[in-house]
């Protein structure tokens, strides 16, 4: 695999994070048509770090959950910088509900550095909707498709990334802990971070090799149009094959998904 | 027979079983006062954190637990590096392979899946072996339709297993919806500390969740909190009672209740005939 030893896995954690990286928003304009947005957990807010809504991938009619940081200063800090609260996962799980009634596929586009971690948050249940993902999408009866386009950061991360085919750009990371954190708590010195990120295996091909993730999408001299159409058709193939199968063997395939992992 | 046997019988009244010491008030406590005052300092009420072993000997009927995949050991799948050492020297420390304990007991003579997890093993962090034994436990008492007991403790996910840790968390909840699916109760017991990635997944899956009184349960921990937004935080944030407050469990027990409070909630969810 040469293209991996292209980068090291703190240089591609930098390009996962880096500033003009296309978040969720970028995939919805270039990939979605028709896209209606919709709003709100219908419990408490909107969370602005979870663009959320319907729309067309060629003709088939997908739901899409996307995290999105924003471009300006002034929407990152709407956006809270991509890191969703507990109303942005009870947004994304109302409209996976919904999905699941229309047997709409779902798509969800990962790209954060993870939850938010505050004292509102936390009053509100961070943990808790982060576990009522985790449990009800395990049981969703539609095609959960998930890319994680940026940084995925943690159980965040997870709590769309509950699938039945995990995609990731080549040079997107995701990780149980961000590189600083896991050279400050092992090292305490989080300067370190670059030897903590090779020790993770969080790059794309790391995960690929584990079985965590099935595609890997490309990005080496690939502009991003390129890698959108290239994304694209991989979503068309797995939404075409998914939707193939009864919800019985989509539920069972997804549970074995997970369950071989570290078994 | 069992290894964790005999360590209980090695930690009950041996003369090598040092008396504790109250982190709070200094107070010494011999080990058969400690455990006969289901591990509380007698002179101010601090909650001690329980071993496995002890929680076990407090809860179940005596002579019904049977243990389960007792041997799981690590592999240390991401090959991380001091990982092999410092899994060995948790083993050494703790008496215990991995960081819960599972298997079936009888909780007022009602047959259980029941899972201990133990903060002397990592801080009862869950790497693949937590999340597998924890996963085959559910399973197991979904097949045999049990009800489950989980008793909680952990600072999180295990970041020296990485990714597959992380993965840990999606999988324990598939087991614990498939379990719930079939009808079956999960009782969550949340004790110090509960946080991080188990939050977020099977401590809050639970049909009923009790917390122990003062237990710091919570999500993002509270030095990143006050790193990433520069507030202080208020007294008792993420505490039991914070939690009870909030909404997020359903009774806070004292711990010397506990076992009757459980008793009383297996046996009214019993099936009726
Ligand atoms: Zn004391």
């Amino acid at each position: 695999m040469a293209i991996a030893d292209v980068k090291t896995a703190y240089e591609r954690v930098q390009a996962a994070r880096n500033g003009k990286r296309p978040m969720g928003s970028y995939y919805i304009e270039h990939m979605i048509d028709d896209f209606v947005e919709l709003h709100g957990d219908r419990r408490f807010g909107d969370d602005a770090a979870i663009v959320a809504g319907v729309g067309y991938l060629n003709r088939i009619p997908v739901t899409v959950i996307a995290m999105e940081r924003g471009d300006t200063i002034e929407e990152r800090m709407k956006r809270n910088f991509g890191c969703p609260e507990p109303e942005g996962y009870r947004k994304a799980l109302r409209l996976m509900k919904e999905a699941e009634k229309f047997r709409r596929p779902v798509i969800c586009f990962i790209g954060s550095s993870g939850a938010y971690c505050g004292i509102e948050a936390e009053k509100r249940g961070q943990g808790l909707a982060i576990a009522e993902n985790l449990y009800e999408m395990m049981g969703l009866k539609t095609p959960v498709i998930s890319v994680v386009v940026g940084e995925g950061g943690s159980g965040g991360a997870l709590a769309l990334g509950v699938c039945d085919t995990a995609i990731m750009l080549e040079n997107a990371v995701y990780s149980v802990i961000s590189p600083e954190g896991c050279a400050s708590i092992l090292w305490k010195d989080a300067s370190k971070a670059p030897e903590a990120a090779a020790h993770l295996k969080l790059t794309s091909y790391d995960l690929l090799k584990f079985d965590v993730v099935e595609k890997v999408i490309p990005e080496t001299g690939k502009t991003d149009r390129e890698i959108c159409s290239a994304l694209k058709a991989v979503l068309m193939t797995e939404i075409t094959r998914l939707s193939q199968m009864t919800p019985e063997a989509l539920l069972d395939h997804r549970y074995e998904k997970f369950r071989k992992i570290g078994g | 027979m069992s290894g964790l046997r005999e360590f209980f019988s090695s930690l009950k009244g041996s003369p090598e079983q040092p008396p504790r010491t109250c982190k709070q008030c200094g107070t010494e406590i011999p080990y058969a006062e400690y455990v006969a005052n289901h591990c509380i300092c007698p002179q101010c009420g601090t909650y001690f954190r329980m071993r496995a072993v002890e929680r076990l000997d407090e809860t179940v009927d005596p002579g019904t637990f049977q243990e389960m995949d007792k041997k799981l050991k690590s592999k240390n799948p991401i090959n991380f590096p001091d990982y092999a050492e410092k899994l060995e020297k948790a083993e050494k420390a703790s008496g215990l392979n991995e960081g819960v304990v599972c298997g079936t007991a009888k909780i007022g003579g009602i047959d259980c899946g029941l899972f201990v997890m133990d903060s002397a093993f990592m801080m009862g962090s869950m790497g693949t072996v937590v999340g597998e034994k924890i996963t085959r436990l559910f399973e197991k008492a979904t097949a045999s339709k049990l009800p489950v007991v989980g008793f909680i403790t952990s600072g999180g996910a295990r970041m020296q297993e990485g990714i597959f840790s992380l993965m840990q968390m999606a999988k324990v909840s598939g087991a614990v919806k498939r379990h719930s699916e079939a009808g079956l109760l999960y009782i969550a017991v949340l004790t110090d500390p509960t946080t991080g990635g188990i939050t977020a997944s099977f401590a809050m899956q639970g049909d009923i969740i009790i917390a122990e009184p003062k237990a710091l349960i919570g999500f993002a921990g509270q030095r990143v909190i006050e790193q990433t937004t520069g507030e202080k935080l208020p007294a008792g944030f993420q505490r039991a009672e914070f939690q009870l407050e909030h909404g997020f469990v359903d009774l806070i027990e004292e711990r010397s209740r506990l076992t009757y409070t459980l008793r009383k909630l297996l046996k009214l969810h019993q099936p009726h005939n």
